[in-house]
């Protein structure tokens, strides 16, 4: 049971960190070039220097490029019409047409955005390559630079690290707890439990104890091994990461002692647990951002305790958040702990 | 003989499940210090009275007292007097022996070296001297059972309620098994025993045969076997059960 308590999570943290991430790099792209000019060789060479782009094939045919993207060689279409250089130099406009892959619609705005970003770098360059002096001063030209606070570099594992522990945390903590008093009805202990004047209080409190310590020495294990191989940033102030998980795990095992007592087999314990699990983890935030979530699904993330403890997370680790940035996710925990656990402790039932 | 005071009485219990009677309208009482035995064919509402004796089950109906307590208002006190083991094997397989113990007789509230000398007193009275450190998954079934009968009375109760104690144990352990339980009755314990072996219950003072949710004899063994003019107990339980059939 201890291996696949400690190194399971460890080599899921490994691999999801590397494997859940939104980057995109290496796209394949396909390059119909009919206009053959300086131009368009240029922008073909704007997205050959880009990092994110690579050129996988080439040909003169919508039609092929279209069956390339079809076997799945290439994520994006790039075609530069005939005429292109002449329209750009008579009228000062021109059109390119980019097709995008977009099966994977996250990974489709992804290249949208990307691809942009070099049709406009081109731009700038034409406009100054171009233009007279005279002209391009009269241009009003905005120039945006985005800076990136508490995660410059917008690395994805720094913003994927501290939710991956949550929900390593959540896994083992909820599956571990969910389990436990069911199993002992499968065997039979619950009843000479039930039959001797142990307390019901005492009883989930045996319960909850242990489970705690072990989701926090994971929990602590994890972050060594973020800070150790993905050297996530530790901004704010560790004791408070703990404080938070101490309660956030009170709500976990609680809710899993809860299935518990609810269920009568540990098979009917892991469906509950998993149905929760999905719909919590879905709507934590961690993959997609709550604030662009419907309103009534935010209302509803009320409920969602991954929800909560995820914000601490990312807060306290990347920003540096204090206590009092955090005091209303925390105390929120807090209730959430103290009306899950009464919950269990009412519902445990020594008497049928 | 002096009459020995009753330590459970059971008037009118009845145990509804739905329109079913799974214990109709029973009533007896147990004496201190005997062995008092309940017999039945499964389902006969054996493992529904014992449980509702012990606080496990609620009744629908009857009054009962079990230690001098009444099981509906005064349930923690009667768990602190009594023992339990149930057909269902209750000990746990991943902890050692004397883990075991330990953590059965802790509940109790037995102190650390109270339970440090009641451990080696059960230990050499089962001879398992050298398997105190085993896991119970490791050990044989029949010392088991035995160790699940010592330790369900660690804490010295006035009442030990058994479910089909020897369930799946060979006659010899069986035989052994029966040794245990006078022992405990001889130290003053109060055995309540349900069982569907009949020559079990020839062990017993009293038993009690049921059928159906009913009590259909309640006696000694010699007395039942007079009345029903058998040569053992399975003859007088065959015979009270064919006549309910046939009635």
């Amino acid at each position: 049971m201890m291996p696949i308590i400690f190194v399971v999570p460890i080599v899921q943290l490994i691999i999801l960190v590397h494997a859940a991430t939104f980057e995109m790099k290496d796209i394949r792209m396909s390059v119909i070039d009919l206009d053959m000019s300086q131009s368009s060789r240029q922008m073909i060479s704007k997205f050959q220097g880009s990092p994110f782009f690579r050129i996988a094939h080439t040909s003169f045919s919508y039609r092929e490029a279209g069956n390339e993207m079809k076997k799945g060689n290439v994520d994006v279409i790039l075609q530069i019409p005939l005429g292109f250089e002449k329209n750009l130099a008579k009228e000062k406009k021109s059109k390119v047409q980019i097709v995008i892959n977009a099966i994977n619609g996250t990974s489709a705005g992804l290249v949208s955005a990307y691809s942009l970003m070099i049709l406009q770098d081109f731009n700038r360059a034409l406009i100054v390559e171009w233009m007279s002096p005279a002209t391009m001063a009269a241009t009003r030209n905005i120039k945006v630079i985005p800076l990136y606070w508490y995660n410059p570099k917008l690395n994805y594992k720094t913003f994927m690290v501290p939710g991956i522990l949550v929900l390593l945390v959540t896994i083992i903590g909820l599956l571990l707890s969910g389990m436990n008093i069911v199993r002992e009805k499968e065997i039979g202990t619950i009843e000479q439990i039930n039959v001797t004047p142990i307390r019901k209080i005492q009883f989930i409190a045996g319960k909850l104890i242990p489970f705690w310590i072990i989701a926090l020495f994971e929990l602590t294990f994890g972050l060594v091994v973020g800070k150790l191989l993905f050297n996530i940033p530790m901004i704010g102030n560790l004791w408070l990461i703990f404080l938070s998980a101490g309660i956030y795990i009170f709500v976990i095992l609680g809710f899993g002692l809860l299935i518990s007592t609810m269920t009568n087999t540990q098979q009917q314990s892991m469906l509950v647990a998993f149905f929760f699990m999905v719909i919590f983890i879905l709507m934590s935030g961690l993959f997609t951002s709550i604030e662009s979530m419907p309103n009534w699904a935010q209302q509803l993330d009320r409920l969602n305790p991954i929800a909560y403890f995820i914000r601490i997370m990312r807060m306290v680790m990347l920003k540096g958040s204090s206590f009092q940035d955090i005091q209303e996710s925390l105390y929120s925990l807090v209730v959430y702990a103290f009306g899950i656990i009464s919950i269990a402790i009412w519902r445990y039932r020594k008497v049928t | 003989m002096v009459e020995k005071e009753d330590i459970i009485i059971v008037k009118d219990l009845v145990k509804k499940y739905g329109s079913f009677y799974a214990n109709d309208h029973l009533s007896f009482e147990v004496k201190k210090g005997e062995i008092f035995g309940f017999l039945g064919a499964n389902g006969a509402g054996k493992t529904t009275a014992i449980r509702i004796l012990c606080g496990l089950s609620y009744p629908t109906s009857g009054i009962l007292k079990v230690a001098g307590f009444d099981v509906y208002t005064q349930r923690d006190e009667i768990k602190k007097n009594i023992g339990y083991m149930s057909q269902k094997f209750s000990l746990y397989d991943d902890l050692t022996v004397f883990e075991n113990i330990r953590f059965y007789a802790g509940i109790y509230g037995l102190s650390k070296k109270e339970i440090e000398i009641r451990s080696n007193r059960l230990m050499e009275k089962l001879i398992l001297g050298e398997a105190r450190d085993k896991l119970i998954r490791d050990i044989p079934q029949g010392w088991k059972q035995k160790l699940a009968f010592s330790v369900a009375i660690i804490h010295d109760p006035k009442i030990v309620f058994l479910d089909e104690p020897t369930g799946g144990v060979d006659p010899i352990t069986r035989r052994q098994f029966w040794d245990l339980i006078y022992q405990a009755a001889r130290d003053g314990i109060t055995v309540f025993v349900t069982t569907h072996y009949m020559d079990e219950a020839e062990y017993c003072d009293r038993v009690t045969i049921m059928v159906e949710g009913r009590i259909a004899a309640l006696d000694t063994p010699e007395a039942l076997k007079k009345r029903y003019n058998s040569a053992n107990m399975n003859e007088v339980f065959l015979h009270l059960a064919r006549t309910k059939v046939l009635s």
